[in-house]
């Protein structure tokens, strides 16, 4: 029977609990501890070697092994040729990449936050996302846009919005969301191998944060699709949609609830463009409620357009209205306490829960 | 401060002398200037790095002399300090920084913001076409020519039929290369077909030179079946991977840094080739003209930005747009070799991008060519530029300026070129285009399976159902949906 390993909660700080390991695939053995962070680098490392057109470009990723030494010994190994230190122009570097992209090389483009990508949007948008189209498929754009995004810790509302929803509204791009290791690996690399701009949402919380891994996931052939959600922990009773760090939160507040006998199913999403609509339908369709957790903004977040598709094709399933959690429509703020509230936290996810459940009076009648 | 009021004028001599001789670079220690002190300098330091300034300011006694000529003798000592030049006399007035070594002055001056004469432009033609004596041109055959002449008209009538198309609702827009044919086609000419092109918009002679026909202009502009970009793009917005064409993109100067990103790709595959990147006066306001020159600049890529300066910006005149002498100044500023040349004039286009061309294969690096010339035009057909300039000068530009005239007289005057070979050709291309417009006008629109494809690079899930979805709408209702649409 599957079941949950439960791991001693250290309790320090948020930052070093670990999360529940899914028992859900029963791997070989041997299983080894990896963080995202080498996840990131070895997947990287690999495919640079693999193929000679896919090369490195952003601020301080060469000299400096990387903002968040992601990038860490690949100038040593691979030259300037192939990991490039950039000047600071992200409109700049965006569209020197596209271009290359172009005529047939494949740049890894880091932003050192998606909040910065900001200031190179055009040319993610206009020049990569609807160039394969706007030139009825005679200039394809094999490039990746990765680096870290959404809230960090303590760094103000400049540094840590989730950008989630605004590029996956947009066609002609890939979004993914890597959780652990085993996903920054296989879908970084996926993103890497694919021919259509891909952008590739990072975690800095989750960057020293461990996992296991089989020996299957450090094979370098290792890749996972690029469409298909992950069923972190199988239940019967709430579906719960998190990607990226709520990913943790989710399994968390699982633990909490199998106490109170609700046996929740959370699935990792993986892929916000394209997403894996089909296993959340039938999820939802088995457990008959639903609850998405995000970290970005509320308004047309990616928790909407869950609800939206669950609410168009699985209506009849449902036995409790839908339920989004989401991060409080305001820039985060800094001040530790109210950066702690303008976050889902793991009770607000056992509390919506229980709501669904009917175990717990309905938001709207308690306001 | 008033310490210094009491220095007297032998020690001031003798200072001046101790300065010459500090000059001939040692090192200023700080920590050991530190150890000499007067009432007034404790705790502040008595040098900064490099700036011999200060000594100036000195208060000077007997002290501080001695301690200078002690000083001396640490000269050899300190010649290794990497701070300091110590190569030869000359250069006793230099400073390293990082960025590398740099004279100084003692005198505070202003570079001005402009030079006293503009930079001149470089001509062939005068504007009668004839040659200029003594000009320094890449002499073009015969053949090219004739073909470059040709084309030059093609444009012209393309032009003229396509916006009278437009005006006549038969296409939804249109742009113009009215008085930038030389331009065009002279740029075009000087390059190899394994140069890659990516353009602004007012640059369809290049296609044109490279053997685009007439048709596939039309069914571009149609949008139909036949349009190399299934119908996907307002007119005007050509591409042609087959004839290294990058697509035209709308928002301005996007492609000045994928043409540094392009050009970097040509030189890790080592080919011989170059990128050239056109933009017009208004796009180097951009953001993304200082990062694509920059990066090229330092990238050392092979590409050359041409920078087609018509003086209009829609209707923003170029003295609005920017207070620097034109555009070709700025490429001292990213450290790019540049030239200024008459766009009006074929031949001088011809031979500055050949050149260009060769120095940026050659020796891997940028260059920047500004060709000055007027936008005869409306910016396009959503424009009437009268209602901003002067009817009067887009006449006098039109004639007494006119670049494809001043070629005709040039490739007549060598006995090339007749005026009934002018009728010949102004008919043929002008009946070839009208059938073309037919042609293009009657054909199939692309299908409906085109508008879900090449969103990726496979079809994936959900388009193919939205796609099904529509097929069964259309089906269930037959009256929205006449039977002429495509599917």
């Amino acid at each position: 029977m599957l079941g949950v390993v439960r791991k001693k909660m250290l309790g320090q700080s948020l930052l070093k609990i670990r999360p529940a390991v899914s028992m859900l695939r029963s791997y070989s053995s041997a299983a080894k501890q990896m963080t995202v962070r080498d996840a990131l680098n070895s997947a990287l490392d690999e495919e640079m070697s693999a193929d000679q057109k896919v090369f490195l470009m952003g601020e301080e990723v060469g000299e400096y092994q990387g903002a968040y030494k992601i990038s860490k010994g690949l100038l040593e190994k691979y030259g300037p040729e192939r990991v490039l230190d950039t000047p600071i122009t992200e409109a700049g570097f965006a569209g020197i990449a596209v271009g290359a992209a172009y005529h047939g090389l494949k740049p890894v483009v880091e932003f050192m936050t998606f909040n910065f990508s900001m200031q190179a949007i055009d040319h993610i948008i206009n020049s990569a996302a609807k160039s394969n189209y706007m030139s009825a498929g005679q200039m394809s754009v094999p490039i990746v846009f990765r680096g870290p995004n959404g809230a960090a810790a303590g760094v103000g509302a400049q540094h840590s919005q989730c950008y989630a929803a605004w590029y996956a509204s947009c066609p002609g791009l890939k979004v993914l969301t890597p959780y652990s290791s085993e996903d920054a690996r296989g879908l970084l690399k996926a993103a890497i191998r694919d021919p259509d701009p891909v952008v590739f949402l990072e975690n800095e919380l989750l960057y020293g944060e461990s996992f296991s891994v089989s020996d299957e996931v450090l094979d370098s052939s290792f890749c996972l699709p690029i469409g298909k959600a992950k069923i972190e922990r199988v239940g019967r009773d709430v579906t719960i949609t998190a990607f990226s760090k709520m990913v943790g939160h989710a399994l968390k507040a699982a633990e909490i609830l199998e106490k109170d006998g609700i046996d929740a199913e959370v699935i990792n999403l993986r892929s916000i463009r394209p997403l894996d609509r089909s296993t959340i339908n039938a999820s939802v369709r088995k457990t008959n409620r639903l609850i998405t957790v995000e970290e970005g903004f509320p308004q047309h977040g990616v928790g909407a357009e869950i609800c939206a598709s669950v609410v168009e094709e699985s209506f009849a399933y449902l036995d409790a209205p839908v339920e989004r959690i989401a991060g409080a429509d305001v820039p985060m703020p800094y001040a530790a306490n109210l950066e702690r509230l303008a976050v889902p936290q793991v009770e607000d996810i056992v509390r919506a829960v229980k709501r669904a459940c009917y175990r717990s009076v309905p938001l709207a009648a308690a306001a | 401060m008033a310490i210094w009021c009491r220095v007297s004028s032998r020690t001031i001599a003798n200072a001046n002398h101790m300065r010459k001789r500090m000059n001939q670079g040692f090192a200023v220690d700080v920590n050991r200037a530190s150890g000499f002190s007067s009432a007034s300098n404790r705790g502040r330091p008595l040098f900064s790095d490099g700036n011999r300034r200060h000594l100036n300011s000195l208060p000077w006694n007997r002290a501080t002399l001695v301690w200078f000529q002690r000083f001396k003798s640490t000269l050899a000592e300190k010649q290794q300090d990497p701070f300091l030049s110590s190569d030869s006399d000359e250069d006793h007035q230099s400073l390293e920084f990082p960025g590398g070594k740099v004279s100084y002055t003692s005198e505070m001056n202003f570079i001005s913001e402009s030079s006293q004469t503009r930079v001149p432009c470089y001509r062939v033609l005068d504007d009668d076409g004839e040659l200029i004596p003594d000009s320094h041109f890449q002499q073009v055959s015969e053949e090219v020519a004739v073909k470059m002449y040709s084309k030059m008209v093609s444009l012209q009538i393309m032009d003229t039929i396509f916006y009278e198309a437009q005006r006549q609702g038969r296409i939804s827009f249109y742009l113009t290369s009215a008085g930038e044919e030389a331009i065009n086609i002279a740029s075009a000419a000087a390059l190899s077909e394994q140069d890659i092109i990516l353009p602004q918009y007012r640059e369809p002679g290049v296609l044109l030179w490279r053997g685009f026909t007439l048709q596939e202009f039309a069914d571009q502009c149609f949008g139909n079946k036949a349009d190399y970009g299934k119908g996907r793009q307002m007119p005007i917005h050509y591409g042609s991977k087959k004839h290294n064409f990058f697509t035209i993109s709308s928002p301005i100067a996007t492609q000045l840094p994928q043409a540094a990103g392009i050009a970097y790709s040509l030189k890790m595959d080592n080919k011989k080739a170059c990128v050239v990147s056109y933009i017009g006066d208004g796009g180097t306001s951009e953001g993304d003209f200082h990062a694509g020159l920059n990066f090229a600049a330092v990238m050392e890529a092979p590409v050359i930005f041409f920078c087609r300066n018509n003086g209009w910006a829609i209707s923003t005149n170029v003295s609005e747009q920017f207070r620097s002498d034109g555009i070709v100044v700025k490429g001292r500023a990213y450290g790019i070799r540049s030239i200024r040349v008459d766009g009006n004039d074929a031949l001088a286009v011809y031979t500055a991008v050949s050149a260009a061309r060769e120095m940026a294969v050659n020796e891997h690096r940028p260059i920047l060519i500004e060709a000055l010339t007027y936008r005869v035009g409306h910016h396009s057909t959503s424009d009437d530029s009268t209602k901003y300039r002067k009817l009067d000068e887009i006449v006098y530009w039109k004639n007494a300026r006119n670049p494809v005239n001043r070629f005709r007289n040039w490739v007549q005057s060598n006995g090339w070129w007749s005026e009934q070979q002018e009728t010949q050709l102004r008919n043929r291309v002008r009946k070839q285009l009208l059938e073309a417009i037919q042609v293009a006008e009657k054909a199939e629109k692309p299908p409906l399976a085109e508008m879900f494809r090449d969103v990726y690079d496979y079809p994936p899930s959900n388009l193919e159902e939205q796609e099904k979805y529509l097929r069964e709408t259309i089906s269930r209702h037959p009256i929205d949906y006449p039977a002429d649409i495509p599917v």
